[in-house]
């Protein structure tokens, strides 16, 4: 079987077992999945810049916020239905990232991570600022009313978990296609060696701006999603924590990998479910998981596990 | 209270502030100057010394200024050594890559916060300061009766608020002479300026990196404590000063000491006075953005030479 192939079968089966698994779990693990699959797809835009493009992005947060908050403010404050809202905020995650782009690509390594994390904290800043609006760290909430999609109530645990399952299949599905293509392989090429690329002729630039493009609109796509699924709005989805997490669920999956990010996804949000039933400072895990990935695994588990059974994994 | 009056009373609080966040921003900008590594839990060592100096003060008790002074010591030099564990368990195995070790100190940033959380608790807790007499500060104006002197309600300051300002320059001057006049100073700015000639000529390069480390980490403590009177210890306080220092370091030029202090100067003053008349808020924002804009159009820094 051909590397292709055999990738697409391995998608296709991991999406027929998480379908399946929507059926056979108790409802509080499948609200739990349906928060995974969320994060996973937020993880993997994450993913198409950090692990396939080498670019290490400290501010995603203002992409998934921007998302959350085009949703969450159209619909709360201009009474717009799900689905356009939805769009409105894609579409506002999408403008947000090309124009960091434009003005973070200029910026190398080091730079690079300090001006998203300086962007970021700025969004996060001006959610609090107009507070009148945002209604700041308290956030508000987006009744069940509103939350139906084609007279589907997304409130009804089935309805979204499935809705998160379709959302999570389809970023996984057109990343890893896209990855098999010719603007994927230059990607890499961007992460490995940039001035090869260059000297090959491929616009690198250009590459890396349509690269944090798409990894802005998947990290919005999954806010808005967030907000119209779990119904809340909130200035901590923008703050630097939850630039964090994308960071460590790739990096604790396998960056590069494209199962990687549900993995690690997955294994943070139980680890620090457990954790945070022991101690409320359940982030002293993140901390630690970091440190540790950085120190003694920086392939992480899904890259660890190519290195070492399946090289064809993709 | 008139506008000049109360422009004084902003740009007192702004120096206190300034000499703070330019002994803060001194340590940060020292690792990054010799080991080219951003440390982002520096604002957790900050942290880390307001709240051993509410332990030292606290387990001393009695005369206030004693638990100061003892904190001034012990504070400083257990975050050092504590700093220096690190780098040596963590930092020195990443072989200090930039891009490892900012992840690796988001883990050490989170590890120290939360450990904060676990053992000193959520709450925010004074340490008493050793002196503290209310000063007034005279206002002139020309009324009716010609030129006068008098005494505006509210302006003032505290005996202690000064201390913090000249104990800060006092530090800043002998940071100085150490680094420009010592043996150690002239060790870090050989490491500083070319790592490999430095191991060439016997520079042990690698404990020169752990000192450093330690030594920044050692100065955001001392801030710390220098600040814990006015400001309660508290185990989230560790953002502000790392957010502050940060846009310092980056405007006054990644490395450069001098351009260090320029920074801090002009951040922490006008930090303080924008602060007062407008949302401290909005004049974060403005900073974070006026600094996202130096690195991406003038990555040298405004005062600098070496681009990141």
């Amino acid at each position: 079987m051909s590397g292709a192939k055999k990738s697409l079968l391995l998608h296709l089966g991991l999406i027929a077992i998480l379908f399946a698994l929507g059926f056979l779990l108790p409802v509080y693990h499948q609200g739990n999945l349906a928060r995974i699959l969320v994060l996973a797809t937020y993880a993997i835009g994450y993913n198409v810049l950090f692990g396939y493009t080498g670019l290490l992005s400290l501010g995603h947060a203002m992409f998934f916020s921007a998302g959350m908050y085009g949703l969450g403010l159209a619909m709360h404050h201009g009474g717009v239905p799900a689905v356009p809202a939805f769009v409105i905020g894609v579409i506002a995650s999408a403008l947000l990232s090309a124009a960091v782009a434009v003005l973070a690509l200029r910026t190398l390594g080091v730079a690079f991570m300090i001006v998203t994390l300086m962007f970021a904290q700025a969004g996060f800043l001006t959610i609090l600022y107009f507070g009148a609006w945002t209604r700041g760290d308290e956030g508000f909430v987006l009744p069940q009313a509103v939350r139906e999609v084609a007279g589907l109530d997304l409130t009804d645990p089935m309805t979204r978990y499935m809705t998160a399952l379709l959302l999570f299949s389809a970023a996984l599905l057109v990343t890893a296609r896209m990855m098999q293509m010719r603007f994927g392989n230059v990607l890499v090429a961007v992460r490995e060696n940039e001035e090869r690329t260059t000297m090959l002729g491929y616009d690198v630039f250009k590459h890396k701006f349509v690269a944090v493009v798409i990894s802005g609109t998947l990290s919005g796509a999954a806010g808005a999603a967030y907000g119209l699924l779990f119904g809340y709005v909130g200035a901590t989805f923008a703050s630097v924590q939850y630039s964090i997490f994308p960071l460590l669920w790739v990096l604790l999956g396998g960056a590069g990998t494209t199962i990687g990010p549900l993995v690690g996804a997955f294994f943070t949000f139980y680890l620090i479910d457990y954790a945070s039933s022991l101690t409320s400072a359940y982030m002293l895990i993140v901390g630690l998981v970091l440190v540790l990935l950085i120190l003694f695994a920086r392939a992480g588990i899904m890259g660890e596990v190519r290195k070492r059974w399946a090289g064809w994994l993709p | 209270m008139d506008f000049g009056p109360y422009l004084l009373l902003a740009s007192l609080e702004g120096a206190v502030g300034a000499s703070v966040l330019a002994l803060t921003a001194l340590g940060l900008s020292l690792v990054f100057g010799v080991m080219r590594v951003v440390n982002v839990a520096h604002g957790e060592f900050f942290m880390l010394g307001a709240v051993i100096a509410w332990f030292v003060a606290s387990q001393i008790g009695g005369q206030p200024a004693l638990g100061f002074v003892a904190a001034l010591i012990i504070a400083p030099l257990v975050v050092g050594g504590l700093a220096i564990v690190a780098d040596r368990l963590v930092l020195k195995r990443v072989a200090y890559n930039p891009e490892a070790t900012i992840v690796a100190t988001i883990g050490m940033l989170y590890i120290i916060q939360q450990a904060a959380l676990m053992t000193y608790g959520p709450d925010a807790r004074p340490v008493e300061p050793p002196f503290n007499s209310r000063i007034a500060i005279p206002w002139f104006e020309f009324g009716e009766e010609g030129f006068e002197i008098y005494y505006p309600w509210g302006l003032s300051t505290t005996s202690y608020k000064l201390f913090v300002i000249a104990a800060a320059v006092v530090m800043l001057l002998g940071i100085w002479a150490l680094l420009s006049r010592s043996k150690l100073g002239l060790l870090m700015r050989a490491t500083q300026l070319d790592r490999e000639t430095a191991r060439a000529f016997g520079i042990p390069v690698e404990r020169v990196y752990s000192l450093v480390f330690g030594f920044g980490a050692g100065l955001a403590a001392l801030a710390a404590v220098l600040i814990v009177p006015i400001q309660q210890a508290h185990y989230l306080m560790g953002g502000d000063p790392l957010l502050l220092s940060f846009i310092v370091v980056i405007l006054g030029g990644l490395g450069s000491l001098r351009g260090t202090l320029v920074a801090a100067l002009l951040i922490g003053m006008s930090d303080g006075i924008i602060s007062v008349f407008f949302s401290p808020t909005l004049a974060k924002i403005i900073a974070t953005m006026l600094v996202a804009l130096v690195l991406v159009f003038r990555p040298q820094g405004l005062f600098g030479k070496k681009a990141l």
